[in-house]
């Protein structure tokens, strides 16, 4: 395997233009000969389907959900980055670029990067026509506000629901093609194969999850905007359906998957509370604007916190970070919350907690002020505890939020199967070893609206128009016949472990070993339980019901087994990077401050990993880009 | 301590469209209060996938109040007791030591049952379908300051824009109508001078497509407003209804 990265070369800020110079495109009466899958319907699927629909191409949608409305983007809260300096703060197209590298941790490609800031602020001009009712001054124009990792204000923002308000953009951007009929839209089916033929990807395999009919489809090329894996650790900030088959099935037909290991926990969601837990529900970063994070100075403080005196709160992210207060990064705001709670100094009825205080900003600013920012977040949040934070300060913990590893692509957004594209979440390529907050809207929209509409025709004018080898073909069989048997043998098994059992358990795992510190020792144990649990799986697991009906545990069976999969190659690609970086922290490899320590001399590279074979022992090889830092000076992170 | 109940379920079971179906009972112990409700039926299915029965059928993924996918109608209130929240925001903190709950899926025949407590409302996507959207193509924008929109009027727009499209408002009509889904998206578009242009156009192709739907008409019940878990208000409704009038008559 051989990972080219398609950058083009010259000055950063011509790469993209004299890129788009180059590549080929399709004549308007040759779209119509192609067809084109886009499997997700979040920002960045629905996105590309719309563009591609409007640009001519013939289109066929497909996600799990009952409507391409549900896409687990519309769960975003806090909002999207531009780079357009409406607030005048020195923002710009390098600041973003350089930002979004630097928050990073330098593990991210500059030309994809620089890109993606470029790209942005034509995203909020998409957005605003579609009718995408962002906050406004009273002028009339757009309000802008501050968000973490960064010294401007530069986030657009729906009240806390702007992932909700961009998503239904572009899915109503979508269904216009499909009421036009070039989108021919397949709600509830779920992909189960990448189909490739002679090398290059030529179609999909999908179960429709209401009839239980596996289906085959042949297309052109093939897009997964499939979304992120962070429910491989069970609790997490994800939908429950959310999950990492598409993009893993894709692997395993060829597709190398990069940087498993970076994942990123974001700091402020509110804490689990016991067992039957399902899901964890993230508080916005945006909060951080206005709440102060603190614990207790002492060890087992329990006074209520509106009695503790200022002298006895630490504000530890103030005091530490002087520079960047609260809004520090995603990775060092969990990172530090851990280590206060490790400390002893954690609150609540489990310790593993720290407090987020609006008391400061309600005094300065009133409370309805912050009610009209956060309103919703503070509804959310006393519903779900039944404590009313304008009263008593939020309990926050870390939680699983985001996945930067991925599908691994090049600068076209291909995979390393011809005609296999990945988008969003689903690839691993914008945000190196950490995600600023805002930046998740912005990177699915940019590759769905701006980037894949072009980058595509450049693969498909090379095709020959209206080629096709037919459903029939061997490859669409094989892939069907076994899409079927794994459905057979999981409910073969009969075993006495439910599938939530299975995955709960898998979950821990994760998240006590490759979750916010990881170690050798550790990484080693988590991959020898993880082979224990998953063979344990595939003899025990009590999956019920018929294959040919609408079967939920069914369908969560399948993504639990390839979780399982995924999990063995985080913790070897978290084993495999002697180096801490962004949210990855081996416990090895810190700054004596407990800040993570890069080695930029022999780990500045992407980790594609490429599948071999499975007999009860996962063969990845790993593959490395070595990532080239031409306009950026490398340095040390600081927030400080 | 968090309190733990005893509660006594009665749920539907449909094995398909053309099942007639039937509702099941089931006494679950240690409900833990902090629990959500749909945390409460992953309980449910646990015990009874143990002991061999098949699990009830629900539908759900943000189980954050926003990808509107659960659509429970709970005790004969969709989204059950609580003002303003879904039913996965719902905690069985509402409930006490020994109650009975019955969940039913939303009641209406263009919302047909797939399978136990899951329905089929591909409707409200064809309904968005034929004009719920502004026409622009992706690359053809202005610049986002170029018009400017008042900040009440930009704050009113998203009172509707925030939809989640569940289809409480379906079923707790006695009429089964669609007019607060389809009138919310109206008012979202038609107030921002981005809507202004399709104005007319949305407004009678949204209409004829919810009926189209078989959505029976409102007549004022306010039933969806007072279930809806995002509050949309009804003035939808009559904001539908006088740009329906409106395009009727403009003669053009």
């Amino acid at each position: 395997m051989k990972l080219e990265s398609q950058e083009p070369g010259g000055p950063l800020e011509e790469k993209w233009e004299k890129h788009l110079k180059n590549i080929n495109l399709v004549s308007p009466n040759n779209k119509r000969k192609y067809e084109i899958i886009v499997v997700g319907t979040g920002l960045a699927g629905g996105a590309a389907a719309a563009s591609f629909a409007e640009l001519g191409y013939n289109v066929r949608s497909f996600c799990i959900q009952d409507s391409a409305r549900r896409a687990h983007s519309i769960a975003a809260q806090g909002g999207i980055n531009a780079a357009k300096n409406y607030p005048n703060d020195g923002d710009s197209i390098w600041r973003l670029f350089y930002d979004t590298i630097k928050g990073g941790d330098y593990r991210s490609r500059e030309s994809n990067v620089y890109r993606l800031a470029q790209v942005s602020n034509e995203i909020i001009d998409q957005a605003v026509a579609q009718g995408v009712p962002f906050a406004r001054e009273y002028g009339g124009n757009l309000a802008n506000r501050s968000f973490g990792g960064a010294q401007v204000s530069r986030t657009f923002y729906a009240r806390g629901q702007t992932g909700q308000q961009l998503l239904l953009g572009a899915y109503q951007a979508m269904m216009r093609q499909v009421h036009n009929g070039n989108i021919k839209y397949h709600p509830r089916h779920e992909m189960l194969d990448v189909v490739v033929i002679d090398g290059q990807a030529r179609g999909i395999i999908t179960r429709d999850l209401v009839s239980g009919e596996i289906n085959r489809y042949e297309a052109d090329a093939v897009v997964l905007a499939t979304g992120g894996y962070g429910n491989v650790f069970y609790l997490s900030t994800n939908a429950k359906n959310s999950n990492v088959t598409a993009a893993w099935r894709a692997h395993k037909r060829g597709a190398a998957f990069a940087n498993p290991c970076y994942v990123q926990v974001h700091p402020t969601c509110i804490p689990v509370s016991g067992d039957y837990q399902s899901k964890l529900t993230l508080m916005s970063e945006s909060l951080r604007n206005d709440g102060r994070v603190w614990v207790p100075r002492k060890k087992g403080d329990e006074r209520h916190p509106n009695e503790i005196p200022e002298d006895e709160r630490y504000y530890y992210l103030e005091e530490r970070y002087p520079a960047f207060g609260n809004l520090v990064p995603r990775d060092v705001a969990s990172r530090n919350a851990k280590m206060v709670c490790d400390d002893g100094l954690g609150v609540g009825e489990t310790g593993l907690a720290v407090y987020l205080d609006f008391r400061d900003a309600i005094n300065r600013d009133g409370e309805e002020t912050i009610s009209s920012k956060y309103g919703n977040l503070f509804e959310m949040y006393e519903n779900i505890t039944g404590e009313n934070p304008y009263k008593r300060p939020m309990k926050i913990y870390p939680a699983v939020h985001y996945t930067m590893g991925g599908l691994w692509v090049d600068y076209n957004l291909q995979t390393t199967i011809p005609g296999l594209y990945a988008a969003g979440e689903a690839n691993f390529s914008d945000h190196g070893a950490n995600r600023l907050g805002a930046s998740a809207l912005m990177q699915g929209l940019s590759d769905g609206y701006f980037v894949l509409p072009y980058t595509i025709g450049d693969y498909l004018a090379k095709q020959e128009p209206g080629k096709r080898y037919g459903t029939d073909h061997e490859a669409f069989q094989e892939a069907e016949n076994e899409a079927q048997a794994q459905i057979d043998k999981l409910l073969n098994i009969d075993g006495n472990r439910t599938i939530i059992d299975f995955h709960r358990s898998l979950g821990k795992i994760v998240w006590d070993k490759i979750g916010i510190s990881r170690s050798e020792e550790g990484l080693k144990s988590a991959i020898k339980e993880i082979r224990e649990l998953r063979e344990e799986f595939w003899q025990n697991v009590k999956v019920p019901g018929e294959k040919n009906n609408y079967n939920k545990y069914l369908e969560f069976a399948a993504r639990v087994a390839d979780f399982f999969e995924l999990a063995e190659l985080m913790a070897q690609d978290a084993l495999d990077r002697e180096e801490s970086a962004g949210c990855h922290l081996r416990e090895e490899y810190q700054t004596e401050e407990g800040e993570a320590l890069r080695n930029d001399e022999e780990y500045s590279y992407v980790a594609a990993w490429e599948y071999k074979d499975l007999n009860g022992k996962l063969e990845e090889t790993l593959h490395k880009e070595n990532l080239e830092f031409e306009f950026v000076e490398l340095k040390q992170r600081s927030y400080k | 301590m968090s309190k733990e109940m005893t509660i006594h379920l009665k749920y539907w079971k449909q094995n398909g469209p053309n099942d007639t179906g039937h509702f099941e009972e089931y006494t679950l112990n240690n409900v833990n209060e902090h629990m959500s409700f749909l945390e409460m039926l992953d309980v449910l299915n646990e015990e009874l996938m143990l002991d061999d029965k098949e699990p009830v059928e629900f539908d759900y993924d943000c189980r954050e109040g926003i990808c509107g996918s659960c659509n429970l109608v709970i005790n004969g209130q969709a989204h059950g007791p609580k003002q303003r929240v879904a039913a996965c925001q719902l905690h069985m903190r509402n409930y006490n030591d020994g109650d009975h709950i019955t969940i039913e899926p939303p009641r209406a025949a263009s919302f047909p049952v797939i399978k136990d407590l899951v329905v089929d409302r591909s409707a409200f996507d064809r309904i968005i379908e034929a004009g719920g959207y502004v026409s622009v193509k992706t690359g053809s924008a202005a610049e986002a300051n170029a018009i400017p929109v008042e900040k009440e009027k930009a704050e009113d727009a998203f009172d509707y824009a925030t939809c989640i499209g569940c289809g409480a408002c379906v079923a707790a009509c006695p009429n089964a109508s669609a007019s607060l889904f389809t009138g919310a998206k109206i008012a979202h578009l038609n107030k921002l001078p981005q809507g202004e242009v399709e104005r007319k156009d949305r407004v009678v192709a949204m209409v004829d497509q919810m009926k189209e739907e078989g959505f029976g008409d409102c007549s004022n019940y306010a039933e969806c407003e007072a279930v809806c878990p995002v509050g949309i208000s009804i003035s939808a409704i009559a904001e539908m209804r006088r740009d329906y009038m409106r395009a009727m008559f403009s003669g053009d």
